[in-house]
């Protein structure tokens, strides 16, 4: 504890002097409040009677949007890793097709699955969906392909088919970068709820933040932004205590992916 | 004829039309330790890789047990020279996945390894992950997982070949005592003409590239065996002999380098 402590101070401080210098900026430069209100008058605004129910009950429903989204993805993204990694040539034909898929920009993927799909829940979860696989499927797939070639023939030696030598050897060996994917989809799978949200709901905070927009309600705008990246840092909190746990054969200090 | 733990006939294998294994024949009887002794890259891991199975020879057959397994895997208990434990396994998991993939069933597997690791003095770290064994340990783990796997033959690859000289003496003994009271058939490769010397009954001695059986040796030194052994006459007199036979200079050695 006394370690993460003290590793944790230097970012601590930095976010502690911008909301310090923030404060400052608007208290002293006369900057009008509808235009940057201060991080208090934020905080004021986020826990009033008026806004505070709001606010739970939309992040509620993003936060419900983006882990049902992130879960469907997740399980997508390793079924399908699983399939290009065990079909022979099914990887080289669709890697092109995959990386493709994911040049259309995602806020003109929303309004097509509107279109296609309706105005309800449905084309919100899918489009977290197909922007959360594809991390992951990329990610799980270099895991499944990077098993030890020592290992490999040492258990084909003894007589390992090649279910055994996946089961045993190449699937749990493709954990870690499993978790590697699952770190950026939990931070893409926040933002595509935001813009499904913002394209047309009549719920969460991505729904709430356009309607305080339009309204200038500059305040509520921030108090949602600061909800969202919250959120996010807990969501990707989740993720990494997830990787601890089953990666915990791993030596100490060989834990991959970004520090949080 | 009887029926050989193992038996290789006339193999030869060349890559990209140079020749690695030229004619070479052995044989390991029942409940025999033979040693495979030759100089680095004479090819004996091509060798150990035709008898599991992971390539063919251009010419000769491999039996055992009396059976034509040229070519097929999953006949051999193997040991490599590097542990090859699967990390995110515990030790006795490791041990346990070796003896189903041999087709022994998963209660009687799991009883074996526990029992054996118990009696090894490796019983505490059952359930430990590799990375916080020793160099030395994962190897003991790596041969006691060979010997357990329900195959009769065991293929031991240099096992020892990446440890420091001490850590490799103590297993060395370690391994004799082990194996003396359980005599498996054991085909070990080895460039340590003292281990060779020290674990087996019989030496085969190969060339250098391509290789050919040079002459097989037999080791006539009682069992039980202990270090002792190292110091006298007639250890270092054959020690001599074989390292001889493997100079460079010889003449079926070549142009091969050791």
């Amino acid at each position: 504890m006394g370690s993460k402590l003290r590793r944790g101070w230097p970012p601590l401080a930095v976010i502690l002097l911008f909301l310090l210098a923030w404060q400052g900026v608007v208290m002293y430069g006369g900057i009008k409040p509808y235009l940057l209100p201060s991080p208090i008058q934020v905080i004021q605004e986020a826990l009033s009677d008026k806004v505070w129910p709001r606010l739970v009950e939309h992040t509620l429903a993003t936060a419900q949007r983006t882990l049902l989204g992130l879960f469907l993805g997740t399980a997508a993204g390793i079924v399908l890793s699983m399939l290009l990694h065990l079909l022979p040539g099914a990887r080289r034909g669709l890697s092109p097709m995959l990386i493709l898929s994911q040049n259309i920009p995602i806020i003109v993927l929303g309004p097509l699955l509107m279109i296609w799909l309706g105005f309800g829940e449905l084309p919100k979860i899918v489009l977290i969906v197909l922007v959360c696989f594809f991390p992951i499927t990329v990610a799980m797939m270099t895991g499944l392909r990077q098993s030890d070639p020592r290992l490999a023939n040492y258990l084909a030696m003894i007589g390992a088919g090649r279910w055994t030598m996946f089961r045993r050897l190449e699937l749990p060996g493709a954990v870690p970068y499993l978790f590697s994917g699952m770190k950026i989809a939990a931070a893409y799978s926040v933002t595509s709820a935001i813009v499904a949200e913002w394209l047309g709901a009549k719920s969460g905070l991505g729904y709430f933040i356009k309607l305080s927009a339009s309204g200038f309600f500059t305040a509520r705008v921030l108090a949602a932004t600061g909800i969202i990246v919250l959120f996010s840092l807990l969501l990707y909190g989740l993720v990494a205590a997830a990787e601890r746990w089953f990666v915990r054969w791993k030596p100490q200090g060989e834990g991959g992916g970004l520090q949080p | 004829m009887t029926e050989h733990a193992l038996d290789i006939r006339n193999i030869s294998k060349q890559f990209g039309g140079i020749p690695v294994l030229d004619n070479v024949s052995i044989t390991v009887s029942e409940g025999e330790f033979v040693a495979l002794l030759g100089p680095s890259g004479s090819g004996k891991s091509t060798l150990f890789q035709m008898i599991g199975g992971m390539m063919r020879p251009e010419a000769g057959n491999i039996m055992i047990s009396g059976r034509q397994v040229t070519g097929e895997r999953g006949h051999i208990a193997y040991m490599p020279q590097q542990a090859s434990l699967l990390p995110w396994r515990t030790v006795a998991a490791n041990v346990e996945l070796a003896l189903e993939i041999g087709g022994v069933p998963k209660a009687a597997a799991r009883k074996e390894t526990r029992q054996w690791l118990a009696r090894v003095g490796l019983g505490e770290y059952a359930d430990a992950y590799p990375h916080v064994l020793s160099g030395g340990m994962q190897q003991r783990v790596s041969f006691i997982r060979a010997l357990l796997s329900p195959q009769r033959l065991m293929c031991l690859d240099e096992p020892f070949g990446a440890l420091d000289a001490l850590t490799r003496m103590q297993m060395q003994q370690w391994l004799l005592s082990i194996w003396e009271e359980n005599r498996r058939s054991v085909l070990l490769v080895t460039h340590s003409i003292e281990e060779a010397l020290l674990l087996s009954d019989r030496i085969v001695v190969l060339s250098a590239k391509p290789a050919s059986v040079l002459e097989q040796i037999p080791v006539p030194f009682d069992r039980p065996r202990d270090e002792r052994l190292w110091s006298t006459p007639l250890f270092n007199e054959m020690k001599e002999q074989i390292y001889e036979l493997l100079k460079p200079a010889n003449g079926a050695g070549g142009a091969g380098q050791a």
